[in-house]
């Protein structure tokens, strides 16, 4: 395992490199003008330097800077090389060593970075490099032409311009002129000059970031646009970016444009603690309530005035849930990037060679569905890593590559994001998927199943394939938990899988969990929202229908039954039934349950509350919402609702209420 | 489709580095240890990218560079080097050998990344 930690690889070269710099330091204690041992020293220090910094040796990586410093400038002829100079970088040299092994004192480097001061003292210094300002607004209009080998060279014009286009609105005319004619044309040269007109709050350094591989041996011409006043052309002038005297810029400038494009990024957005997105959502969600209070006093009365006022805080509270439901969104990349290290460890303790795909970052989701989604997606990568993938060998001899792939997208479809995780592997095994259900009495043996429900018998409490328990997976407490966390979220878990070829599973996640869109319906005297999302259709059940099923609750929905619950009876409301009575059907995947209702009373904007502390161990519910006219309504929790009324047990207790 | 990617570096740690970032990243990664194994490699199978350092063993990477871009297959292939602040000169040769583009050293996994999406355009 350790053949895969870089620091401890690192830790080695680096007692190579400081036995280097110190053969270095003790040859050149003996002739100190020796150029090539100075160059030698300085060389093993800047790697050190640079190697360190990439491994996360700060320290180390701060206080070789200091040496490499002093050596740049003996490099340089600034200072000469002395005896005192050597010898306190050789003790310096000793430092290192500790640093590396992480068993430092400061003050000894303090001591020695003091001594080095001392020993420079005679050398004078200067820290020059500062970046010109790019306080540029509006635009550029520039005019590139690449090199004739940039090509040839592994440079993709199209992707310059595409990454202008990045940058902003971008207005690109090809200039064809100096295309030779046809006999003279080599294939492989690119003659093509481009104008381009970049609109937007761009900085020099932008532009010339995207050019920053070609910008030493092209001709690019930068002048900003807009307003033309004499300021600006002066500055056009001096912006026109020739062929050569840029070779140094690259380097000087891609640290400080970076740094100004993370100011700019700073500026533009600000960090909030969580809490108080989620207090200013509560206060949303109160102002939606109010709102719907006041839109229904404003239509009970004639007051048209009262009307028009409260239609515009409709309007406005709409707009502000809306916006606020965008501000709490976060894009998925947060959560993707967490998997690599998983499947990077994974791919280690399995000896399977795994690559990690992700695809639709960007996608932005509610920041509480995306806390919540970690722990099973975990769970279904590692299945996919354990399970899934096949060995190195076993991917070779089925003609596969031998890297396996686990590909985990996100994109976004109506008010729901899509979130896949798709490996490359050998693809559920119904035979084991059958067996082991059968083994566990999930189904009765010889038992018609189609593709769809053998698959999802992997979501089964108690459920697991791998025939024999690995460390990763297999505990048993596998898919059903991952079924479970995802349906609290109102979501959805869809497998398929293709033997050999490899499996899929999809999860639905509703955008928000703050607000839902409901269906308000009447029970007894009560008002209770059924989530809008599990309602598949509404059908009368008549008096007639009522008495005929009684005893069986179960009605013929296009020649399938389907179980029914009567909320009257289960809430015990100890009211008459209305003469037409409802049936709301529901579905949670591929069970279904029709909620018997007195009243539907229509479409509800419903702001969950979650029910209090006393309250929670209730299963049926789960949640409140205030209603328009101050009464509270119950939330149904469908799920549960749907597992109670596919259970023979409930069936039975319900009759012996009814 | 995964681009491949060929890293070519003497120090085990840094194609070690390499490869953690750029197959964190969704690329698959092959190493070669020195310009003669990176040339073998290369002209084995084609790769989307190469990332070379210039001091090595062998063959260094300029004239690694040299040789790949005298074979027409190895036209237009992106190569990135790595070089290092101090390295202006060298900057100049790689770049006249054929070379795309560059990083210096020391570099955070994150800026790697960034320059292949550059150059490979995703």
């Amino acid at each position: 395992m350790n053949a895969e930690d870089p620091a401890a690889a690192f830790r080695i070269e680096a007692g190579e490199l400081l036995e280097q710099v110190e053969q270095g330091l003790l040859d050149l204690g003996h002739s100190l003008a020796d150029m090539d041992l100075i160059n030698a020293v300085f060389r093993g220090l800047h790697t050190l330097k640079g190697s360190g910094a990439m491994f996360g040796f700060d320290a180390l990586a701060a206080f070789t800077h200091h040496c490499e410093t002093a050596f740049d400038r003996v490099r340089k002829g600034q200072v000469p090389a002395t005896a005192e100079l050597v010898a306190v970088i050789l003790s310096a040299q000793d430092h290192m060593r500790a640093l590396v092994e992480g068993d430092a004192p400061d003050a000894d480097g303090e001591a020695i970075l003091a001594r080095l001061q001392h020993a420079l003292e005679s050398a004078s210094g200067a820290e020059p490099p500062v970046a010109e300002p790019g306080a540029d607004r509006q635009g550029w209009r520039l005019f590139f032409r690449l090199p004739a080998d940039a090509m040839a060279n592994g440079t993709n014009p199209l992707m310059l311009l595409d990454e202008l286009r990045d940058l902003g609105e971008a207005h690109i005319v090809a200039r064809t002129d100096e295309i030779p004619p046809l006999p003279d044309l080599v294939a492989t040269q690119c003659h093509i000059g481009w104008d381009v007109t970049l609109i937007g709050d761009i900085s020099r350094e932008d532009i010339e970031d995207v050019f920053i591989f070609v910008m030493d041996d092209m001709t690019l011409e930068l002048e900003p646009l807009g307003d033309e006043t004499s300021d600006d052309t002066a500055e056009a002038d001096s912006c026109a970016v020739a062929t050569s005297p840029v070779a140094d810029t690259p380097q000087a400038g891609a640290p400080s444009s970076a740094a100004a494009a993370s100011a700019a990024k700073a500026g533009e957005s600000v960090r909030v603690p969580a809490e108080r997105l989620d207090e200013l959502m509560d206060r949303v969600g109160e102002l939606v309530i109010a709102q719907s209070r006041l839109s229904q006093l404003a239509h009970d009365g004639d007051d048209l005035v009262l009307r028009s006022v409260s239609e515009e805080i409709e309007r406005l509270a709409n707009e502000l849930r809306d916006t606020m439901m965008v501000v709490r969104m976060v894009p998925v990349a947060s959560l993707f990037s967490r998997f690599r290290r998983l499947v990077h460890d994974l791919a280690n303790d399995t000896g399977k060679q795994i690559a990690l795909v992700t695809e639709g970052e960007s996608t932005e989701v509610d920041k509480t569905v995306i806390e919540r989604l970690f722990d099973p997606l975990v769970h279904i990568i590692r299945n996919s890593c354990d399970h899934g993938l096949e060995t190195a060998a076993e991917r070779a001899a089925a003609g596969k590559p031998e890297t396996g792939t686990v590909r985990l997208s996100a994109h976004q479809a109506s008010g729901e994001v899509l979130i896949t995780i798709r490996d490359d592997g050998r693809g559920i095994d119904r035979e084991r998927v059958r067996a082991k259900a059968d083994a566990n009495g999930l189904i009765q043996p010889g038992q018609v199943l189609s593709e769809s429900e053998l698959l999802s018998l992997i979501f089964h409490p108690g459920f697991s394939t791998a025939a024999q328990v690995t460390n990763l997976s297999g505990r048993g407490v596998g898919m059903d938990v991952v079924k479970r966390t995802i349906e609290s979220l109102r979501g959805s878990i869809d497998v398929a899988s293709t033997e050999g070829e490899g499996s899929t599973i999809t999860l639905r996640i509703p955008l928000t969990l703050a607000i839902i869109q409901g269906l308000l319906v009447r029970v007894g005297n009560g008002s209770y929202v059924i989530p809008l999302a599990a309602v598949e259709e509404c059908i009368e059940l008549s008096l007639e229908e009522d008495f005929r099923s009684r005893g069986r609750s179960l009605i013929n929905l296009r020649d399938r039954l389907v179980p029914f619950l009567r909320l009257r009876e289960l809430f015990a409301t100890g009211t008459k039934p209305d003469t037409h009575q409802k049936i709301v059907i529901v579905a949670i995947g591929n069970e279904r349950v029709g909620l018997v209702v007195d009243q539907i009373i229509g479409n509800h904007q419903t702001v969950i509350k979650s029910l209090s502390a006393f309250h929670s161990g209730i299963a049926t519910f789960s949640g409140a919402t205030i209603l328009g006219d101050g009464n509270v309504a119950l939330i149904l929790d469908v799920g549960q609702l749907v597992a109670m009324g596919q259970s023979v047990d409930t069936e039975e207790k319900i009759h012996a209420v009814g | 489709m995964t681009a491949s990617i060929l890293t070519v570096d003497d120090s085990p740690s840094i194609r070690m580095a390499i490869r953690i970032a750029l197959t964190g990243a969704g690329y698959s990664v092959q190493e070669a240890g020195d310009g003669v194994e990176g040339l073998a490699k290369a002209e084995a199978s084609r790769f989307d990218m190469i990332v070379t350092d210039l001091n090595m063993p062998n063959m260094d990477g300029l004239t690694m560079i040299r040789e790949l871009r005298k074979q027409p297959a190895q036209a237009g292939i992106p190569i990135i080097f790595l070089t290092t602040e101090s390295d202006a000169d060298m900057k100049s040769q790689a770049k006249a050998a054929g070379a795309t583009g560059w990083l210096v050293k020391p570099f955070v996994p994150e800026q790697l990344v960034k320059v292949a999406q550059k150059v490979l355009g995703r």
